[in-house]
């Protein structure tokens, strides 16, 4: 059990149980707010999770679920995946979304099916386009997957999936990049926060918190 | 400049409100346990973040005024 002991600025001193941080940590990486409920501090638990969830799933939303999404392909290193991480479980199903389709694979949770690279129907090149639903379209499909990694081709003044998505959602791609960014980095301050309690600065230590010491269990209930 | 901030709200930003507004209570509560101290915080930081976006949006409309 760690206890940390805090002062507020009107000087009244407390102390938090974090239980054991390191489960609470975890449980914050996987879910914002979760490492807080574990911990019982339920009022800090409900602002991450409704704060973080709500940035993250509005940025998801708005960029149709494509904005996240890890590739560290030469042409497309999704560096914004690495903020994006601080939120655990969509970090995870991304990651799991590139194995997926790293061999030429079909994501899980297809979005939509588009026309493969070349590909002409009446007479009209149609390559990347969305496949329209009940199409008889025989040849192999490109499927984009929820958090999936587009198909890119190595030349980069060619048109591909990505640039198809950007081309479609124009700043809203964007936009959405930035929301489930700062999600992610906003679930990082989360996580420190289960597994060392308030960020105090350490020019405070002793002033205004930020103390902190293990000490045995002793209590029956904690 | 009046014309500009008002296109500028009407087609980007308003995206900014929700994001400066999560950013501002989750930053408060990682520094402070209660409510009361949280929303202090938030405000002051929404506050600062507002005056600081609009510092930069001035800046950014004088440099441009005559491309």
């Amino acid at each position: 059990m760690t206890r940390v002991y805090y002062k507020q600025p009107s000087g009244v001193e407390f102390e938090i149980d974090l239980r054991d941080p390191r489960v609470a940590a975890l449980l914050a990486w996987l879910w914002p707010g979760a490492g807080h409920f574990y911990q019982r501090r339920f009022l800090k638990g409900f602002i991450f999770m409704v704060g973080i969830l709500s940035l993250f799933f509005y940025g998801l939303l708005i960029g149709q679920g494509r904005v996240v999404y890890a590739s560290f392909r030469p042409n497309d290193f999704r560096w914004q995946y690495f903020c994006q991480a601080g939120f655990g479980t969509p970090a995870i199903f991304a990651f799991v979304q590139k194995l997926k389709t790293d061999g030429g694979g079909d994501p899980l949770l297809v979005l939509c099916d588009r026309y493969p690279p070349g590909a002409i129907v009446e007479g009209k090149l149609v390559e990347y386009d969305v496949i329209p639903k009940g199409s008889n379209f025989s040849e192999k499909r490109l499927k984009d997957g929820l958090m999936a990694p587009p198909f890119i081709v190595e030349d980069p003044n060619k048109n591909d999936v990505l640039g198809m998505w950007h081309s479609a959602m124009k700043q809203l791609y964007d936009i959405g990049t930035i929301f489930t960014l700062v999600a992610g980095l906003l679930n990082f301050l989360a996580v420190y926060d289960a597994f060392a309690g308030p960020l105090v600065p350490n020019s405070a230590k002793g002033r205004a918190g930020g103390q902190k010491q293990d000490e045995p269990k002793e209590d029956s209930d904690s | 400049m009046v014309q500009l901030l008002g296109e500028s709200i009407q087609v980007h930003l308003w995206y900014s409100l929700p994001l400066i507004v999560v950013v501002s209570i989750v930053f408060g509560a990682t520094r402070h346990e209660y409510l009361r101290e949280i929303i202090y915080h938030a405000t002051k930081s929404f506050a600062w973040l507002m005056f600081f976006m609009f510092v930069i949006f001035i800046l950014v409309w004088w440099f441009s005024r005559n491309l």
